[in-house]
């Protein structure tokens, strides 16, 4: 189903923008599509392109070597706003395989780990120094190892990172929620049997 | 757990739900409502058929198609293709997977958020999930009520369940009464503008106070709409008398004997007496005001007395960019009146304001009164059973004659999917959740306000204070 995260080198995009919502990642009018592919020439589609549909040449993603970004570094709540699985799906489908900011918004930090991208929380002022490094473009790639916990700076210094332990076991195998959650399916049968979950008063729903 | 210590709602509603425990503290969670809609739903039955997987619980779940389908003309079809497709594909997939759906012609089509509550298919005490993050909406009944995202829908489709990690407890109290003309929606923006949108982050948050306890069901419905723009997981109000009367008597809500036996536990759901919370916000009603949004997140609100806030006053540089930004954005210059701001569009709908009270309050501004010259002003209800009950109310009338349009039950222009979208630079006023860039069509401008705003602008032509036209 999704990709394994074990270990990434790449490229890191600087996005210095706080709050950057879910409208902006992906505009409400690209969700009319029943795939989960061929998003990424939407993803951050009033910033990326004019009302032309020019590429604005101060946005980050069209300068080089961003159109090749792995990784993207930004500010506070980031992915705020709609519930929409298509916001990880256009950064996937650009090629983000990891999203670094001092904190996200729950829905959207959710629905990143499904689709096998990291989200790191690392305080403001690494995630500037970060940006900083990001400045540098190609000569500056940036180390984010799952397994060990850490990002690595172009200079060599680590930076460790928390994750819940339950998400980096399905990241690093590649594992899908539902075939986890299926293994607990006679816990779920029982607690429907249950006393303490006595739906008895709770109508079915049939049209 | 159960009566050993002081819960809150949130606790309560938890606690009863959780099927699994596991060791790290992930906890696999029963959902007893599913609502699935056409946008965030035909990857998830992709899923389940590539896997070879069933729905688990057709009799818990319901579909419905609201955020693309037209609001006008409906009858003749969907002429968007790509909209069509998606209606298209979700009524394969429920005929297919045997799960129950409100065709888009039926008077049960509505807004998803409007409709669960409104057929008493969301309940006070129950879980329920949907793909949508205004789902917050369903917690105004005392049920636990949250957004997820297409990945989760296919987990809950698939299992019935989810895994999830108990949120934290947030409780924002607001004590006092209302001052006469102030609405629920005002008292939402207000909560915003103080803890700002991440505010609520990793929390849900339970409303209270007398101010709360004295709001309708439909107010009560506005306020936990919005919690997810105050950043928070889900936003729940304690079940009452009002909660009780609400719910009695809908059509998919329990009757007779099974009603007593609901009533009996969700009589036990409010907080327990010194229930501790991680985090608490008082208002006090009193002083609130009439609110509008000023920028492109629903924090930057100002009460409609209120000026274009300074962005060079705010110490951080990245809020100073970002306010900058929104001032540029909206076209706006530092320290101008909100109440000389001129309107070109007004918007009356959505899961935050699109139920007959809503449209009540817009029709009492109205009648008597037009519409402004060059101003485009529409209401869309909520649901089917919205618009027919106005229009057997005779307010749809009463609008019409004041020159708004009337329109079919959809999302619409909240979010600009099907053909109702502001063209760049619009200015709009807007009784929907979201003022995000773009939001409403790409390059428009909202205002998010109260119904009684919005329809007072209207009038107006500029934004208002409502107060002047009761
Ligand atoms: S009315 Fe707007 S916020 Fe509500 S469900 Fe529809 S699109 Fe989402």
């Amino acid at each position: 189903m999704m990709d394994a995260f074990t270990k990434l080198t790449g490229i890191a995009a600087p996005m210095p923008m706080a709050n950057v919502d879910t409208d902006k990642i992906i505009p409400a009018r690209f969700l009319k599509t029943i795939k989960r592919t061929g998003l990424g020439v939407h993803l951050f589609d009033t910033l990326r392109y004019d009302a032309e549909g020019r590429e604005r040449p101060d946005f980050v993603l069209n300068r080089e070597p961003y159109r090749k970004a792995e990784i993207l570094i930004a500010h506070e709540n980031f992915g705020c706003g709609s519930s929409r699985e298509h916001a990880p799906w256009a950064l996937l489908d650009f090629g983000i395989r990891c999203v670094i900011a001092p904190d996200f918004a729950d829905i959207f930090h959710t629905n990143t780990f499904k689709n096998g991208i990291l989200p790191i929380k690392l305080s403001r002022e690494i995630c500037d120094q970060l940006m900083e490094d990001a400045k540098l473009g190609e000569n500056a790639r940036i180390t984010v190892d799952l397994a060990e916990q850490v990002v690595v700076r172009p200079n060599g210094e680590r930076i460790p990172f928390e994750i819940d332990p339950f998400r980096k076991h399905l990241l690093l195998n590649g594992l899908d929620d539902i075939g986890q959650t299926l293994q607990h399916a006679p816990a779920i049968d029982a607690y429907e049997a249950s006393q303490r979950a006595d739906k008895s008063w709770m109508p079915g729903i049939s049209v | 757990m159960a009566g050993s210590k002081v819960r809150t709602l949130f606790d309560k509603v938890w606690d009863a739900h959780v099927v699994e425990r596991l060791p790290d503290g992930t906890c696999v969670l029963y959902i007893d409502r599913h609502l699935v809609h056409e946008v965030t739903s035909p990857q998830a039955f992709e899923g389940l058929r590539l896997a070879g997987r069933t729905v688990r619980r057709p009799d818990a779940t319901i579909a419905v198609a609201d955020h693309n389908i037209p609001t006008m003309g409906r009858a003749q079809g969907i002429l968007e293709d790509d909209s069509r497709i998606q209606v298209e594909t979700l009524e394969r997939n429920v005929a297919e997977f045997g799960v129950p759906y409100f065709p888009i012609l039926s008077p049960q089509q509505g807004i998803v958020h409007i409709i669960g509550p409104e057929q008493g298919i969301s309940l006070p005490g129950t879980t329920i999930v949907c793909g949508d993050s205004h789902t917050s909406t369903h917690g105004a009944l005392g049920a636990l009520a949250f957004g997820i995202g297409t990945s989760e829908v296919e987990h809950v489709l698939a299992t019935q369940t989810l895994l999830q990690r108990p949120a934290k407890n947030m409780l924002v109290r607001v004590d006092g009464d209302l001052p006469v003309g102030v609405t629920a929606k005002d008292i939402v923006l207000a909560i915003i503008g103080k803890i700002g949108t991440a505010g609520g982050t990793g929390h849900v948050i339970e409303f209270g106070g007398s101010a709360i306890r004295a709001l309708d069901m439909a107010g009560r419905m506005t306020v936990c709409n919005m919690s997810i723009e105050a950043g928070a997981r889900a936003g729940m109000i304690a079940p009452d008398e009002t909660t009780f009367a609400y719910v009695t008597g809908r059509p998919y809500a329990p009757k007779g004997a099974a009603l007593d036996k609901a009533l009996a536990w969700w009589r036990s759901l409010p907080s327990d007496e010194g229930a501790v919370y991680d985090k608490t916000v008082v208002l006090d009603a009193a002083e609130i005001m009439p609110m509008v949004t000023w920028g492109t997140n629903p924090e930057a609100v100002v009460a409609i007395n209120g000026v274009v806030p300074d962005p060079l006053a705010e110490a951080d540089e990245g809020r100073r960019v970002q306010l900058t930004r929104m001032v540029e954005y909206m076209g706006l210059t530092v320290g101008q009146k909100m109440t000389d701001l001129p309107i070109d569009v007004v918007f009356i709908g959505s899961c935050t304001n699109g139920r007959i009270e809503d449209i009540r309050a817009a029709a009492t501004i109205a009648r008597g009164r037009k519409v402004a010259p060059g101003v485009r002003a529409m209401i869309v209800p909520g649901s089917g059973i919205v618009r027919d009950l106005a229009e057997a109310e005779g307010i749809d009338k009463v609008l019409i004659e004041a020159g708004f349009e009337w329109r079919e039950p959809g999302c619409s222009m909240c979010l600009g999917m099907n053909p109702d979208k502001l063209t760049p630079g619009q200015r709009c006023a807007s009784t929907s959740n979201r003022n995000f860039e773009g939001r409403q069509g790409p390059g428009g401008r909202t205002h998010l306000v109260s119904p009684a705003m919005a329809a007072a602008a209207a009038i107006a032509g500029h934004l208002v204070d409502p107060r002047e036209y009761a």
